[in-house]
């Protein structure tokens, strides 16, 4: 479903009200990806100066009920309460209301660098900075983790437990038969680790939801609507899921970096120390987890919510995940 | 079926004709175009290594299962005897039967998809 909004006009008006008057939108392009969510990069002119600026918005109407994630007005709050906590986040300019005509939105300074995934892990501009990334990871993890949840925003508290609960409803109720997802859910239920104090977490913490400078490293963390509270080595093991290490499987970290460096990187900044079986469950769930939403990207389509043909690919990549957790599997936690 | 083209020079053939405009696509319709052309080969990898794909799947179900069906019941009866805790990772057979099938798989949807233990890339 897409909706009728004409984002430019939208933007336009919005000009206004950012940039004083006169001012007008100079340049509008959509970033690709996301099914959902609408990514524009845009820049206005005005009397007060230039400003290259990122919109997000929501393209389906917001279901809190239903929703996995949080509206964009949380995301943008919760980007402000880390900001203000040092964690590495964009600067939220302004949070779009009906005046706007844009829907679920909010406007964000743009930050230059790069989150292609395959980028960050093969391209060689990235090869001085790249031994340094995991470690910086884990010190941006912790900027985020040691912040409060702000009040009123009603996010989900999950554990291990509740996620192997929630993905295998999920599941069920796809219809789907996967031998391998229904040995992944049994053998992960025998080893959840003990419950830890919870904390906020990104949600979807991963290479390609990260901006990285070819210099400095860790730009800011995007992609915030799956934010949550929970286990602190939930963001780890998302991080090292092998579907995002981009073709270097070989390096566990995003496909950059190695899990010591994560973790001591994680303490040093004044992280509660976490050890590698509690990362490395998360990090198995987390190739359930996709898989399982792989499937429902399929269904999505499959049930007329979204006739995109990007919608069924993703179906086929739930074998990429079984391809992992049968290794992961063989390993053992 | 006929050979002349055969189904998978078909679906090739859109394929090719889809790389050919994806230059002239706006952003956006150029990413969809990437997706689609995967698509195509994706159908070309399933018509010619599905068949051997699936017999080789129903060969290793039989062997754990202990006994014949096609490739849906055997499926079924896989999932449901994990899902009761019959069969675990302490079963004799299942975890290799699985890797083979996952290997199978993995080749037609992402033959360069690098699963959990490959090691790195040469040089």
């Amino acid at each position: 479903m897409v909706s009728n909004v004409d984002v430019r006009a939208g933007l336009e008006r919005l000009a206004e009200r950012l940039g004083g008057p006169g001012a007008r939108v100079t340049e509008c392009q959509r970033l690709s990806g996301g099914a959902s969510m609408e990514t524009y990069a845009y820049a206005i002119e005005g009397p007060n100066g230039a400003e290259r600026l990122i919109v997000r918005r929501r393209n389906v109407p917001f279901d809190p009920e239903t929703a996995r994630s949080i509206s964009l007005q949380t995301e943008a709050a919760l980007i402000q309460a880390t900001a203000a906590n040092g964690a590495r986040v964009p600067i939220v300019r302004h949070v779009c209301d009906d005046q706007d005509g844009l829907g679920e939105a909010y406007v964000m300074v743009r930050v230059d660098g790069e989150t292609l995934g395959r980028k960050i892990t093969s391209d060689p501009k990235f090869d001085a900075i790249r031994p340094a990334l995991a470690r910086q990871c884990g010190e941006a993890l912790w900027g985020i983790h040691k912040t409060p949840p702000p009040p009123g925003l009603n996010l989900k508290v999950v554990d291990g437990a509740i996620e192997l609960d929630r993905y295998e409803e999920v599941y069920r109720a796809t219809g789907a038969e996967r031998p391998i997802l229904e040995l992944a859910f049994q053998y992960l239920r025998k080893h959840i680790p003990e419950p830890v104090e919870p904390v906020l977490l990104h949600g979807d913490f991963r290479n390609g939801n990260i901006m990285f400078d070819p210099q400095t490293g860790v730009a800011a963390i995007l992609d915030w609507e799956l934010a949550h509270i929970g286990d602190p080595a939930e963001d780890m093991g998302w991080i090292c899921t092998n579907s995002w290490r981009f073709g270097r499987p070989d390096r566990p970290v995003g496909g950059f970096g190695d899990y010591a460096d994560l973790l001591e990187g994680y303490a040093a900044a004044g992280g509660r120390a976490i050890d590698l079986p509690r990362v490395r469950f998360w990090q198995m769930l987390g190739s359930l987890r996709w898989g399982v939403m792989c499937l429902t990207m399929y269904l999505s389509w499959r049930d007329g919510v979204v006739k995109s043909v990007e919608r069924p690919m993703i179906g086929r990549r739930v074998s990429e995940t079984e391809a992992d957790l049968v290794v992961l599997l063989e390993e053992g936690l | 079926m006929i050979t002349h083209p055969r189904t998978e020079e078909l679906a090739e053939s859109v394929r090719l004709w889809i790389e050919e405009i994806r230059p002239t696509l706006d952003p956006r319709n150029a990413f969809l175009a990437r997706v689609a052309a995967n698509a195509m080969a994706t159908i070309c990898r399933e018509l010619t290594q599905g068949p051997a794909a699936e017999a080789n799947a129903v060969a290793g179900m039989r062997e754990v299962l202990g006994h014949d069906g096609d490739f849906a019941a055997l499926n079924s009866e896989l999932c449901e005897r994990i899902r009761s805790g019959e069969l675990t990772v302490e079963t004799p057979g299942l975890l290799r039967v699985l890797a083979a099938m996952a290997r199978d798989q993995i080749a037609i949807d992402q033959p360069n998809y690098r699963p959990e233990g490959t090691p790195p890339p040469p040089g």
